[in-house]
């Protein structure tokens, strides 16, 4: 796909006016300064800066030895970061798009998430899988995948997914200095776009990376996002706002371990809650919420949860992703149906 | 002799023309040839009858081994075997869940092992025993696996010998990565480098994670030795399944050296192993060895080869012991007497004794365990299920159930 034109960043010394994609450009750099075992590997991520200019610069910057433009091979992407990492590196893995993921599953789930319990400890994995992700880009197959919930499902790996620039810009830092493997899922619709670009401040003291965060406070209805969703959550609340009705929103930013204690407390006041997710529904993170947030806060419950995803199918051609996608208005029509049960 | 390409893919001939999955009855005794030869490209220093050959090429390698260190490697070998029929009969009377038996294998193993450094890296599949007795492992710390206590006890960090890989051809990736790590922190480029050695079989061969291997550790020039112990079978499985060509000859099309040395030859694998090192510190990496050997025994203690393999075949290699030839030559040259054997002997009673002795009394693991280690950092969530299954068993303390 084309590269889009990115300006400059601008704004003071400490805060800067980024799109999350520039975020993540400025947060692996700043990760590679602060430690040199840190390096970037992927497809394209050298001279090209990634085919969506996520690692632009960093090649030139700390040599091909530290930003490795790879064979084009998944699996040996994530294989040989495991054995650089048990070399005492701390690889940070570009998978191309989220479809392409599944050649490197077997290392993911038999090495990466393993070798700490095989070993009781003694050996640790810290790398990160970075995976641009979700649809909405009108591309062909395999490219607009939700694949999250596999990751979640398998024990020792930690699975987050930023929504926005400035969680973008500390989460991959974070993610990066984690001892533990995560996979970092980013919402590539939104790498460029205006809609989530925000004055990042390098100085600030970010929220933790495990920890999901209530993004507008409300009190008809919670609404519980991740990555991509957290954008239609948003504009579903700005939406009702106009009905007379108080949603609120609340960004899980990690998917394993999930962070759900503000949720139940949100749902302890609402009463309802919408879980919106592009990945298909069946046993997946909607599900896992659904199931929890019915065990902690059953008597709390004035409706059963509801979930707005992506359906039960092969992610369509684009000409369909329109309708495979929760949008606004299917957020809102759950939101009425949670309100009139 | 026919060459080796002629062995699994002889010139057409009348009839209807053979391919992998049907081979011509030319095929298949070539490939039975394949099986009890190797063929005229096979290193050997020494013949299964004790024979010192000489080979200009890899004398060198060995030039410095005297009669101690041969007696030293058949003690290995004698050692190592004992140890694993010890463990295979405590699978037999019950005491371990499964065995991966090495027999045939030592000196492929033994070879390689001895080759290696303390500041090389090793990367094993899940047969390595004897390579992890030379980097000075304990066969008590790799019972745990096969007893169902725990994947491997050892210090993979410090004894650099990484765990076992079960999955087949993972482990020759994150050989790779590791080798890559080597060359990108300088540590290649003269005698006192560091390199990696990988272990994987005949039917790992076949796994894309291998083939990637050989493609990662070429294009970043990394210190790894390929090391493909080819036993012949993978479980039921013929190499004649898994390749057309001598497995060695694949190297060529990655772009690196591959050479095929009898792997039954203790001192030509060390020889072969020392090269391959050697030329990986020296920045001429990857390598590929494959070793050609046997598994005198099954697959594993569940696996039944009566069922897809002849008994003459083993027949043959019995006549080809790894350790028998080690044992003529150093009784012909009166590098050892009969004290000697019968002190290897007795310490490899010694250790198969406390071997037993010590998988009498492996303690049951805590239940605790496989909760606390899924996570390098915190991990609530999981703590959460361990402390709520420990309260619930803790119900029935009384002995109630």
């Amino acid at each position: 796909m084309a590269a889009p034109v990115i300006s400059k960043p601008n704004g003071s010394a400490t805060t800067q006016s980024l799109t999350l994609g520039k975020a993540l450009n400025l947060g692996l750099r700043t990760a590679m300064e602060a430690d040199p075992k840190v390096i970037v590997m992927g497809e394209d991520v050298g001279k090209l800066g990634g085919v969506f200019r996520i690692t632009d610069g960093l090649q030139k910057d700390f040599g091909e030895h530290r930003v490795l433009d790879t064979p084009l091979s998944e699996s040996g992407i994530i294989g040989t970061a495991v054995g650089l990492a048990v070399r005492g590196f701390r690889p940070v893995c570009e998978i191309q798009f989220d479809g392409f993921i599944f050649p490197g599953f077997d290392q993911i789930v038999s090495q990466v998430a393993k070798l700490h319990a095989r070993t009781l400890g003694r050996v640790r994995v810290p790398l990160v899988i970075r995976v641009p992700f979700g649809g909405g880009i009108g591309a062909v197959e395999h490219h607009s995948e939700s694949p999250e919930s596999y990751f979640a499902h398998t024990a020792g790996l930690k699975v987050v997914a930023c929504s926005n620039a400035v969680d973008a810009y500390w989460m991959i830092q974070q993610a990066i200095q984690s001892d533990d493997p995560v996979l970092f899922f980013e919402p590539k619709r939104y790498y460029h776009s205006g809609f989530m670009k925000a004055e990042v401040d390098t100085t600030a003291t970010p929220d933790p990376l495990f920890a999901s965060r209530l993004v507008r406070a409300g009190s008809t209805a919670t609404v519980v996002a991740y990555g991509p969703s957290v954008k239609v959550a948003l504009d579903a609340a700005t939406a009702a706002e106009e009905e007379g009705r108080s949603l609120e929103v609340i960004d899980l930013r990690s998917l394993s371990p999930l962070d759900l204690q503000p949720v139940f407390e949100s749902v302890r006041r609402t009463g309802r809650l919408v879980v919106v997710s592009e990945a298909p529904s069946e046993a997946s993170l909607t599900s896992e919420i659904a199931a929890r947030v019915q065990q902690e806060c059953f008597y709390s419950l004035q409706a059963p949860v509801l979930r707005v995803t992506g359906f039960d199918t092969p992610y369509p051609p684009a000409k369909l992703e329109e309708d495979f996608l929760p949008d606004l208005d299917r957020v809102l029509d759950a939101v009425d149906r949670s309100l009139a049960w | 002799m026919s060459s080796p390409e002629q062995w699994t893919h002889p010139e057409p001939r009348e009839g209807p023309a053979a391919t992998a999955a049907a081979p011509s009855a030319e095929q298949v005794i070539a490939g039975l040839r394949a099986t009890s030869e190797g063929g005229p490209e096979l290193v050997q220093l020494l013949t299964p009858e004790g024979e010192r050959v000489e080979n200009p090429e890899f004398d060198r390698y060995v030039a410095d081994v005297t009669a101690e260190d041969l007696r030293a490697l058949y003690r290995d070998m004698v050692l190592v075997r004992r140890a694993d029929r010890e463990a295979n009969a405590l699978q037999r009377q019950g005491q371990l869940g499964i065995w991966v038996p090495l027999l045939g294998q030592e000196a492929a193993q033994i070879g390689a092992g001895r080759a290696l450094r303390d500041t090389d890296m090793v990367f094993p599949s899940y047969r390595e025993h004897g390579v992890a007795w030379c980097r000075g492992i304990s066969p008590k710390e790799i019972l745990g696996i096969f007893r169902g206590t725990d994947h491997g006890s050892w210090d993979s960090n410090a004894k650099r010998f990484h765990p076992y890989t079960i999955v087949i051809g993972n482990q020759v990736l994150n050989a790779a990565g590791y080798a890559m790590g080597q060359r990108f922190e300088g540590k290649v480029g003269d005698g006192d480098s560091e390199a990696t050695m990988v272990f994987f079989g005949d039917g790992a061969t076949s796994q894309g994670d291998v083939h990637e291997g050989f493609v990662w550790a070429a294009v970043y020039d990394a210190p790894l030795v390929f090391f493909c112990q080819n036993n012949q079978w993978a479980i039921s499985e013929p190499t004649e399944r898994q390749s057309r060509l001598p497995l060695y000859q694949r190297a060529r099309g990655y772009g690196f050296p591959g050479i095929r040395v009898d792997g039954n030859d203790v001192l030509a694998t060390l020889a072969v192993s020392r090269w391959a090192l050697d030329e990986c510190r020296h920045g001429n990496g990857p390598v590929l060895i494959e070793a050609f050997t046997y598994r005198m025994d099954a697959h594993t203690t569940t696996d039944d080869p009566t069922r897809y393999r002849h008994s003459d075949e083993l027949e043959a290699w019995k006549l080809k012991d790894p350790i028998e030839r080690v044992r003529v030559n150093l009784v012909r040259h009166e590098h050892a007497d009969q004290d000697f054997f019968d002190s290897v002997q007795a310490d490899a009673d010694a250790l198969a004794a406390d071997l037993r002795e010590f998988c009498f009394t492996m303690p049951e693991p805590p239940v605790r365990q496989m909760f606390d280690h899924v996570y390098a950092e915190a991990s609530p969530f999981v703590d959460a299920q361990r402390d709520e299954f420990l309260a619930y068993q803790a119900n029935f303390a009384g002995g109630e159930h």
